[in-house]
């Protein structure tokens, strides 16, 4: 066996170093597994909050979006906002705790080394978790509201999920880095959120939008693709193609940006933090 | 063979403007403007830490790194943990490595003992499967079996400590970085983490690094050192060697002697020193040594009734003596108007060897506090009267005096 040999220089060139995530992915499950467990050993509710909140928000959208502004989105509105909302959560709440994630584990990153990565993978992974449990429930409520749900979701859904996850992870890790260097970065974010939410097509549909540049750059928020492959099988399978290539490619993007971001700044976030 | 540890013209430099730690968008945005009037920008203060670091660290040794606060240590531990990057130079380790900067590092309150052995496994760097393999020893070293499944916010700091402990203890790398982590916690449990790290390191030839202030500790698990001054390698030898010159490095060291910044006040103490033989005293003091505290306070004003007292507190936090200027009379004494100096001289021939921190407080019992000097002086103390080994065999107690035994 070859000895292992660590060579340490001062930071140089921004290098992905995809076999030392992976040698570290005990560690990534422990982070998951801890966050997971003082989540749900902490609030009483756990598990029914993560379909309890979408259902109270539809139960409001419900009422003055559709009741009273006659909103249309191709399907039943109730359904449609649920399924968007369970997708949001998981977005949204990828993006607030790994934003925070890397203040929070300040002790730790002050006292011992490991990829700094793992640290916002594991706070998107948790909000991942959870989404599948709440996901588990929207698959039972559709069946009991037989909601008809094309064959296509066996890759429509895995795509959603997998867009979602990477804009989530890229916006989430570039702003963990730079919560590190600038501390009021994080008063930006509640707001950043309510942008990203009423921009997204969550409680209206964004086919109904006019003109369509518009269209095209709601599409720059990439939980719009994702919203558009989760909800094509639930309304006949209608889908923008266009607009799921626009977010896909800001996704990509974002995901580059926010991880070379971070591994240019990894190498002082001991230093400021 | 080649070295395990190989470090080259290693340096780290923190300017002033980083060691403000965090900026704010704001300062940047507002500061980036004032800067374009500013045409002169010499806001930049660069400080080397290190400096010119070349070491080699063969395979088993174990090096102690001594120096005073400040002169390096940390840095260089961290550096070759990785937590921090150097600015210059090369580390190359040969093997893998594992840092103890801290005990407990990510223990979680809400989870259990249990839980938390394996989280706190993970994160020092153990696999799974390791933890699996040494879970059972870890549970027996830390002597907690009995509350595995009960969160951790439930133990007392004690039993945490020697959770925390009994996981590090296991750690098996084959190069292992320990910073001051055994500075704290149970005297005796301490000695048995030491113990059981030296029995690995003797018998697989692991490497060890060790920073402490603790010289006894030092010297039971070194047998060279590295001595650090401003940053750079000021003596490298045998652990003695390397005391020694650590007790003549020029200069007073700070926590031995104390200064009031704002000597405004209507009453306050004014400086605290501690001497031996009419000299600060530079580096530690052995129990044969005469120690004296000087304390110099001035008061605007008569105040009756109040006292100066010193304790002397160990490193577990427990206050071992208490003295005060009333002691040897009946009455409590006032101070009149004016500058006061006093001496007292320290009975540290009663204590063990180790670590003591001064608290000296003027006060009128029971009603007020007129000025108090908390956690800036303390004073190592080491053993040179004794056979060394009589007093490191593992004895509790807080003191120490040698008591003839009379067999009838």
């Amino acid at each position: 066996m070859k000895e292992q040999e660590i060579r340490i220089n001062p930071p140089a060139s921004i290098s992905f170093d995809l076999t030392e995530l992976w040698a570290n992915r005990e560690l990534l499950y422990f982070f998951t597994w801890r966050d997971l467990k003082v989540k749900y050993k902490q609030t009483y509710l756990g598990i029914l909050w993560a379909v309890l909140q979408p259902l109270l928000l539809m139960a409001i959208f419900y009422f003055v979006l559709f009741k009273t502004f006659k909103v249309s989105v191709g399907m039943s509105y109730p359904i449609y906002t649920f399924t968007g909302l369970i997708l949001w959560g998981f977005f949204s709440a990828g993006i607030t705790h790994s934003s925070e994630s890397l203040i929070s584990s300040a002790a730790i990153i002050r006292k011992i080394y490991f990829p700094r990565l793992l640290i916002p993978l594991a706070s998107v992974l948790t909000a991942f978790i959870d989404f599948l449990i709440a996901f588990v429930l929207l698959a039972i409520i559709l069946i009991i509201l037989r909601q008809p749900v094309r064959w296509e979701a066996v890759y429509y859904f895995p795509a959603a999920i997998l867009l979602a996850f990477i804009s989530s992870l890229g916006i989430g890790s570039l702003l963990a880095a730079l919560n590190v260097k600038y501390r009021d970065f994080r008063y930006l974010l509640p707001f950043g959120m309510q942008v990203l939410f009423f921009s997204s097509q969550v409680v209206y549909s964004i086919h109904s939008i006019e003109p369509e540049w518009l269209r095209w750059l709601l599409f720059c928020n990439p939980l719009n693709g994702a919203l558009e492959l989760f909800y094509a099988p639930l309304r006949g399978g209608i889908i923008d193609v266009t607009g799921v290539a626009i977010s896909g490619g800001v996704a990509l993007i974002l995901l580059t940006i926010g991880f070379m971001y971070f591994k240019k700044t990894e190498a002082y976030f001991a230093d400021l933090i | 063979m080649e070295p395990v540890i190989d470090i080259r013209d290693l340096g780290k430099k923190y300017s002033i403007r980083q060691a403000e730690r965090y900026l704010s968008l704001r300062d940047t945005l507002t500061g980036s403007v004032k800067n374009v009037f500013r045409k002169n920008n010499n806001s930049h203060h660069d400080f080397w830490a290190l400096k010119d670091i070349n070491l080699k660290v063969e395979k088993g040794e174990r090096l102690g790194i001594i120096g005073r606060n400040g002169a390096g240590k940390s840095t260089l531990l961290k550096i070759l943990s990785r937590i921090t990057w150097p600015s210059k130079g090369t580390a190359i380790i040969r093997g893998r490595l594992a840092s103890l900067l801290e005990v407990g590092t990510g223990f979680h309150p809400e989870l259990t003992g249990k839980e938390n052995i394996y989280l706190n496994g993970a994160i020092l760097g153990l696999r799974k499967q390791e933890i699996d393999h040494q879970f059972d020893a870890i549970v027996d070293f830390s002597g907690v079996a009995s509350f595995l499944e009960t969160p951790l916010k439930n133990y007392s700091s004690g039993m945490q400590l020697r959770l925390a402990f009994a996981v590090a203890a296991h750690l098996e790398p084959e190069v292992l970085l320990i910073d001051e982590v055994l500075a704290v916690g149970d005297m005796e449990f301490q000695r048995k983490c030491i113990g059981k790290m030296e029995e690995v390191s003797r018998q697989e030839g692991r490497t060890i690094l060790f920073v402490s202030h603790n010289m006894n500790q030092l010297r039971h698990l070194c047998r060279t050192a590295i001595l650090l001054n401003e940053g750079q390698i000021h003596f490298k030898g045998d652990i003695n060697d390397a005391i020694r010159e650590y007790s003549s490095l020029a200069g007073t060291i700070e926590s031995h002697q104390w200064q009031n910044n704002e000597p405004d006040a209507d009453h306050a103490i004014n400086s605290i020193r501690l001497l031996t033989n009419g000299k600060i005293l530079e580096s530690s003091v052995s129990k044969s040594d005469d120690l004296s505290v000087e304390i110099n306070l001035g008061s605007r004003t008569t105040i009756e009734n109040s006292i100066v007292a010193i304790r002397v507190t160990n490193q577990e936090n427990i206050p071992v003596y208490t003295t005060t200027n009333a002691d040897d009379s009946l009455r409590t004494p006032s101070v009149d108007k004016g500058l006061h100096t006093y001496r007292v001289k320290l009975p540290v021939h009663l204590l063990i060897p180790g670590r003591y921190s001064l608290i000296v407080s003027w006060n009128i019992p029971g009603i007020a506090e007129l000025s108090k000097v908390e956690d800036k002086l303390y004073f190592d103390l080491t053993d040179d009267l004794y056979p060394a080994d009589i007093l490191r065999d593992g004895r509790l107690g807080v003191i120490n005096k040698t008591i003839t035994w009379e067999k009838l």
